[in-house]
């Protein structure tokens, strides 16, 4: 019987995945379910088992099936190792994702390296491997987890942020369904580490595929006894973007409206239900793996200044080569957009990319010369963020970016800080007044005061970072902020 | 997904729900989905229920309640669409197709229709921004929409 590899990644699945599998079981093949390899562009892509490996195909239809299976399709991509989107890219923390059955345990050899080096020596090799928090704020794993390993108290937690509510990213939820058991060895390394005995993992409502992935991973864990004492639950949130901010997320856990707590304390010190908390993004966790496996050593010979590693770019919107590119941090913007990309995917000029999110900043291709590291972007009033890139086309009207970024705000601020609950509704109505014409000096010079209030007034990223994609869009494409009677302004 | 309410509330329903969720530490929010999922939506008149059982007051809980988007005070319809206004989506001319879904179905964001068959939400992301636009039809996802494939998407499934 042909076996055959179809992508269960949501990805897949709303491009036809399903029909696909369905289409490859009727034919009487033996059809393993996985992961996307990340190629979105290419899905349905499905893997032929033959002597020689796996042969890919894509973009698939049922309608193909016939021909894949007979040898004779137009869709064949041959060995997919060797694709060169592939291949060019360094998949550490996606290795298996795409390849395995997400369903299927690994042997956790990298846990039980963990636990032969001790807790102190654990967090050495994180430290010295340079992994950044890749949430987005950055914050070096190894002190975190030394802080909480050294805080006084005899419960302690780790937390997984899966609340990826970020436009343009779904790493963590290509993970959660691809490689599920990556992200719970990592946490029950982090456990081990700080002397936590339960985990939790808060995930999205807007992710029902990942969850019942993750969920089922986690009995498999669980029953056949890997992960000894430790135990992890899975929790869901309820359609709130600001519970990805790791103080809201813990009082969303907690039972709470999802606001932000003011800090100090540290989650560190005092986090979920006021005991010593290490809060990690999905992919920092999924990470540490390979970390442990390798040296902390070998993964900080990637990477350039102190952006160590490699990161999973995620490519989306208007773009040819939609997907996952997981490389070293240093790449330009440039290449990620145009080389890897291949530009806008309705053939069209690349106008201004997003990075970063909601909360990111609108880079022209004037600054497509910047390199991917978390430093020389701030430098340029950027940010990494969770490592989303949304590429829009000429026709983008970044006028109506910025009020989207201000209105954004404005629908899921938790309230508890004033320039974030009431400016962004008064910088919405600003910018309309602009976009009609109405005192279009006086009304920008206003929504830059608001700016720098929501910037330095707020306690969390969602008021203090949505003025970078305002002020970028100004700043960038003052054009579009220039009334034009014709309505083509707004 | 949504199949709808598949019973009317109770008080007892809603306790019941309650006690399964006792050994949870920090147990709103899974209660909640519990009773959305059971009865469609949380019925404001179990928001005193779900308090004296947890011993909080009903403001603590109708405030949780009211915070998060997901919570309904009433039932959504048979066919729930959310659909995707977050910028990935937007750059591929979401905002076009969801346009002309919501004046095909003379609805609102959040609106049902009149005959209770479809509610059309907004959703922030669906981490399906490289199959952009995309939606969530009952759960399942569908991605580069157009106005036709969008139509296709919430008659067929």
């Amino acid at each position: 019987m042909t076996r055959v590899y179809v992508p269960r990644d949501s990805a897949a699945l709303a491009v036809g995945a399903e029909a696909v599998a369905h289409a490859f079981v009727a034919a009487g093949c033996e059809v393993v379910r996985t992961g996307s390899r990340g190629l979105f562009w290419l899905e349905p892509l499905v893997e032929v088992e033959t002597p020689e490996g796996r042969r890919a195909f894509g973009p698939a239809t049922p309608g193909d099936v016939a021909a894949i299976l007979a040898g004779g399709s137009p869709l064949a991509l041959g060995d997919m190792a060797a694709h060169p989107w592939l291949a060019a890219q360094n998949r550490l923390t996606f290795a298996r994702c795409g390849v395995v059955d997400p369903l299927v345990a690994p042997a956790f050899d990298a846990l039980a390296r963990a636990r032969e080096m001790g807790p102190d020596a654990l967090i050495a090799a994180v430290t010295a491997s340079g992994l950044r928090g890749r949430g987005g704020a950055g914050f070096p794993v190894g002190v975190k987890w030394r802080t909480v390993r050294e805080a006084a108290g005899e419960h302690k937690y780790v937390v997984c942020n899966a609340d990826e509510g970020d436009s343009g990213t779904f790493a963590d939820r290509m993970l959660m369904e691809g490689d599920p058991f990556a992200l719970i060895e990592g946490l029950a390394i982090a456990a081990f580490a700080v002397g936590a005995g339960k985990g939790f993992v808060y995930s999205r409502s807007e992710y029902p595929h990942a969850n019942a992935t993750f969920a089922a991973a986690i009995e498999t864990a669980r029953t056949k006894g890997l992960l000894g004492s430790f135990d992890i639950e899975l929790r869901v949130g309820a359609g709130a973007y600001v519970c990805g901010e790791e103080t809201a997320l813990l009082e969303s856990l907690e039972g709470r409206r999802g606001q932000v707590r003011a800090k100090p304390p540290l989650p560190a010190h005092r986090g979920l239900f006021g005991r010593p908390t290490a809060v990690n993004n999905v992919l920092s966790l999924a990470t540490v793996p390979w970390i442990v496996l390798n040296g902390g050593e070998a993964y900080a010979a990637l990477g350039t200044g102190r952006s160590r590693g490699t990161m999973p770019i995620q490519l989306a919107g208007n773009v040819a080569r939609p997907g996952l590119y997981e490389a070293p941090f240093g790449l330009t913007l440039r290449e990620i957009v145009e080389d890897i990309g291949g530009g806008a995917a309705t053939g069209r000029p690349v106008r201004a990319v997003q990075c970063g999110g909601p909360l990111g900043a609108y880079f022209p291709p004037a600054l497509f010369d910047t390199p991917y590291d978390y430093e020389a972007f701030a430098a340029r009033d950027g940010l990494i963020g969770h490592g989303g890139i949304v590429v829009f086309d000429d026709t983008v009207d970044m006028a109506a970016q910025a009020r989207f970024a201000l209105e954004f705000c404005a629908i899921e601020s938790c309230g508890k800080c004033t320039p974030c609950r009431i400016g962004s509704t008064r910088g919405v109505e600003t910018l309309d007044r602009v976009r009609a014409g109405v005192d279009v000096a006086g009304g920008l010079a206003l929504v830059e005061d608001l700016c720098e209030t929501l910037k330095f007034g707020s306690l969390c990223a969602l008021g203090g970072f949505t003025p970078y994609p305002v002020m970028s869009a100004i700043r960038h494409f003052p054009e579009d902020f220039a009334f034009r009677p014709d309505g083509g302004g707004t | 997904m949504s199949d709808g309410p598949t019973s009317d509330w109770s008080p007892d329903g809603v306790r019941q729900i309650v006690a399964a969720h006792a050994g949870l530490e920090g147990p709103l929010l899974p209660i909640l989905h519990a009773i959305q999922a059971q009865f469609g939506c949380v019925p404001p008149a179990a928001v005193p229920v779900v308090a004296e059982a947890l011993n909080l007051t009903r403001a603590e809980v109708h405030g949780v309640v009211s915070f998060y988007h997901d919570f309904r005070d009433a039932p959504a319809g048979r066919r729930v669409v959310r659909l995707c206004r977050a910028e990935a989506c937007q750059s591929m001319g979401g905002e076009a197709a969801a346009a002309d879904l919501l004046a095909r179905l003379a609805l609102e964001w959040g609106g049902t229709t009149p005959d209770g068959a479809v509610t059309v939400e907004p959703v922030y992301c669906l981490g399906l921004c490289a199959v952009a636009p995309a939606a969530l039809v009952d759960g399942e996802p569908v991605g580069r929409l157009d106005a036709r494939r969008l139509a296709d998407a919430v008659d067929a499934r």
